[in-house]
Parts: structure tokens; sequence; C-alpha cells
């Protein structure tokens, strides 16, 4: 095993992770507004997680070929469903009062959804975050499959020469990942949490002043 | 016309493979899931007397939840060789992990004066845990249920990693040699597959919501 394998994986999910974020939480702010195209966002990003994930990049495959760009597109569409369903939960369970105080403000639309309701929503979206890049450290290891690179070379390559050893590593390297990652991320979670639960009332009266 | 006729070809001489691959796939699922609830349920209800345990028990399974069905199949392989045995295993291995935690997490989560109420009306350790909190549960163990059965639909493809079939030999070998009808052939019937079942036990767990929580106002 070496450096690049594990600096290919950790590139792929990285990029893949935050084109989620981007198009996540904007299909989780339109699915908030338009509830019944909402329901059709929802219903489909569901449908492509239950999508067996070597299936899923082998469809990809046939269009865009092999190698990375194949599996990231792929760990975009399958990691979808946490960011776009917490970020339409968070923006729901917004309280009414909030909401209704920011509209008595004078706010827009838009305003509210910036400076009440996406801050206020934050704890949430960061669980999704957290839970979508979990799931693509382990389904990254299908990008071996569709000439993709990362760890899913070493765990292939072991059993195919049936080394032991080489899967073991791989698989520790693989659960060291998704560990650290969830770890640091609850952690940071925490800060954000406390951040956003603070004080939003007198927050939210500052920013309108603005 | 000729993309019909060679569509037809295709099925003739593909189709039975399919048709056999297709089942292959199904009855991976359904051993293995089903030998997994069994064993998870069991477990879960044996631990959920010792909450400690259970809670040690929910972070080491959350732990090897994130290691990649693969490396089950591979490592098992080494062992035990290239059978439908090695895949059988891993996958259940895999798929316990989920309806294990759900069940000791749904049972944890039951509400105490349900089990205050059960305790007053007499009912014995044993009594409350079958007729009160397993059923306030189920909700939350079928969604463990609905997740491995998802996770097994899409490792079952790997089955065809060390020769043991499934539909994983179509999207594999269509992988392998740049044949783009072998993938969908292989791709879109293990989707459908995953997709079905899901819906059919997300049906079922409505079900036995509905009927929890008329329990509940009965009560």
């Amino acid at each position: 095993m070496t450096w690049e394998m594990i600096g290919d994986h950790l590139f792929i999910v990285f990029i893949a992770v935050a084109i989620t974020m981007l198009i996540g939480i904007l299909l989780g702010i339109i699915s908030y507004y338009f509830k019944r195209l909402g329901l059709i966002i929802l219903w489909l990003v569901e449908i492509l997680q239950t999508i067996p994930a070597l299936a899923l990049l082998g469809l990809i495959m046939i269009v865009l070929g092999a190698g990375k760009v194949t599996t990231i597109t792929g760990l975009v569409l399958y990691s979808l469903l946490p960011v776009v369903q917490n970020t339409n939960l968070g923006l729901k369970e917004v309280d009414e009062g909030v909401k209704d105080a920011a509209r008595g403000m004078g706010m827009t639309r838009t305003q509210r959804l910036f400076m009440i309701e996406l801050p206020l929503s934050m704890p949430l979206i960061f669980t999704g975050f957290r839970i979508s890049i979990v799931n693509a450290i382990g389904v990254a290891v299908f990008g071996a499959f569709v000439g993709g690179g990362g760890l899913g070379n070493i765990l292939y390559q072991g059993i195919r020469v049936q080394n032991a050893r080489l899967i073991l590593q791989g698989t520790l390297v693989l659960m060291l990942m998704a560990f650290v990652f969830d770890f640091g991320m609850g952690y940071l979670q925490k800060i954000v949490e406390a951040k956003t639960t603070h004080n939003p009332d007198i927050e939210s009266d500052d920013s309108v002043s603005m | 016309m000729s993309g019909v006729m060679r569509m037809t070809e295709w099925f003739n001489r593909y189709g039975n493979m399919l048709f056999t691959a297709t089942g292959t796939h199904l009855l991976y699922v359904v051993i293995c899931v089903s030998i997994a609830f069994v064993v998870a349920l069991s477990l879960g209800l044996l631990l959920s007397r010792k909450p400690r345990v259970a809670n040690v028990i929910v972070a080491v399974a959350s732990i090897l939840q994130t290691i990649p069905g693969i490396v089950f199949i591979g490592v098992l392989f080494l062992y035990l060789g290239m059978t439908p045995l090695t895949v059988i295993v891993a996958l259940t291995i895999y798929a316990i992990f989920p309806i294990l935690k759900n069940t000791l997490i749904g049972l944890s989560e039951v509400p105490f004066e349900y089990k205050d109420a059960a305790k007053g009306c007499g009912m014995s350790s044993k009594q409350s845990l079958f007729q009160v909190e397993l059923p306030l549960a189920m909700p939350t163990i079928l969604g463990g249920l609905k997740m491995s059965t998802v996770f097994t639909v899409s490792w079952a493809v790997l089955a065809s990693m060390i020769g043991q079939g499934g539909l994983g030999d179509f999207v594999y070998i269509g992988i392998n040699t740049n044949n783009n009808m072998l993938i969908i052939a292989g791709a879109i019937p293990a989707a459908i597959m995953a997709i079905i079942l899901s819906i059919l036990l997300t049906r079922l767990q409505n079900k036995v919501k509905l009927r929890v929580s008329g329990m509940a106002v009965q009560s």
C-alpha cells in the first residue's frame, strides 16, 4: 500500500463530498420551498441510494468511461440522500415563531433563508454532511472496479493474489479514516451547535439592522 | 427493426443466464437477510436487559459497519475458498449489524411509561418485553432490516468476484470486457431488486407503525 493510494482515496472522497454539499443543500432548499417537487426530489435521491453501488458505477462508466470522474460522479449521486434530507428537515423544523418574527421585521424570503433559516438548521445539515462523508469513504472502494484508484485497489489486489495481510491493511486504513472523520466531525458539530443554539434571537436582530 | 432483432438475439443468447443470475442474487439476499434477522433479533432481545453491554455492542456494530462488505468476502474467501458458503457467511455477518443496532436502539427508546404500565398490569419482565416493548420497537427494527436488505443486494454483486454467480456476473464481465449491454443487463435488475425490496419493507414498516400507534390510543 502506498501513500498515493490513500491520497487518491481521500481526494476522491473530498471532491465528491464537496460537490454533494453544494448540490445537496441546493436541492434541500428547493424541496423546502416547493413541497410537491420536494417530495419527488426526496424520493429520487432515496432511489439513487438504493441502487447497488457497483451497478450505479457501471452504468455511469458507460457514459463517462473508466476513471476518477466516474467514481466521483457515482459517489455524489450516492451521498446526496443524507444532505438533502437533513437540509429539508432542518429548514422545516425552524421554529415557526422565529420565522414569523423575521417576516414581521420585513425580511425578504432570501434574507430569511440566509440569515435565519439556514443558520438555524446548520446542526442538522452538518449531521447529513457527516453521514455522507463516512458513507463515501466506504463506497469509494468500488472505484477500483471502474479504474478510479484509491484503497479499493489494495483490497481487490489482496483478494486476487490471496494475500490476507494486504486486505487487512487496506481495511484498517479505511476504518481509521472513517473513524477519524466521524469523530472529528462530531467534535466540530458540537462547536457549530454551541454557536447556533446560543442566542439566535439577538443575532438575528443584529443582522437585520445591517 | 434491426434493433429489435438484435434485442431478441441478445435475449436468446443471454436470457437464461440472466434469469438464473437474478434468481441466484435474490436467493443470496433472502438467505443472508433471513439468517441475519433471526440472529440479530435474538441477540438484541437477549441483550435488552443489559443496557451497558448493549451500548458497547451498538458502538462496536457502528464501527464494524464502516468496513466495506468486500472485506468480509475477501477475508472469508481466503479461509473458506470459492464456495457459495463464503458469500452467504460474509453477507450474513454484514447484514447482522444494522438489524442488531436498530433492535437495541428501538428497545432502549421505548418510553419508560409503557414499561411502567406493563409492570403495573402485573406483566412479568418477559411478557413486557414480548408484548409491549418488542411491538413498540418493531418500526425501528424493520428500518434496520430494510437497510440490511439494500446493503445485501448491493454487496451480493461482489459474489461474482469469487466466481459465485449472481447479477454481478453481468456487471463484472461487462466492465472488464467493455460490454455496455452486459453492464446494463446486470445493473438494471439489481437496481430494480433493491428498490422493490425497499418499497415492500417500507410498506411493512408503515403497517406496523399504524398498528403500534393504534395500540397506544387504545391504552
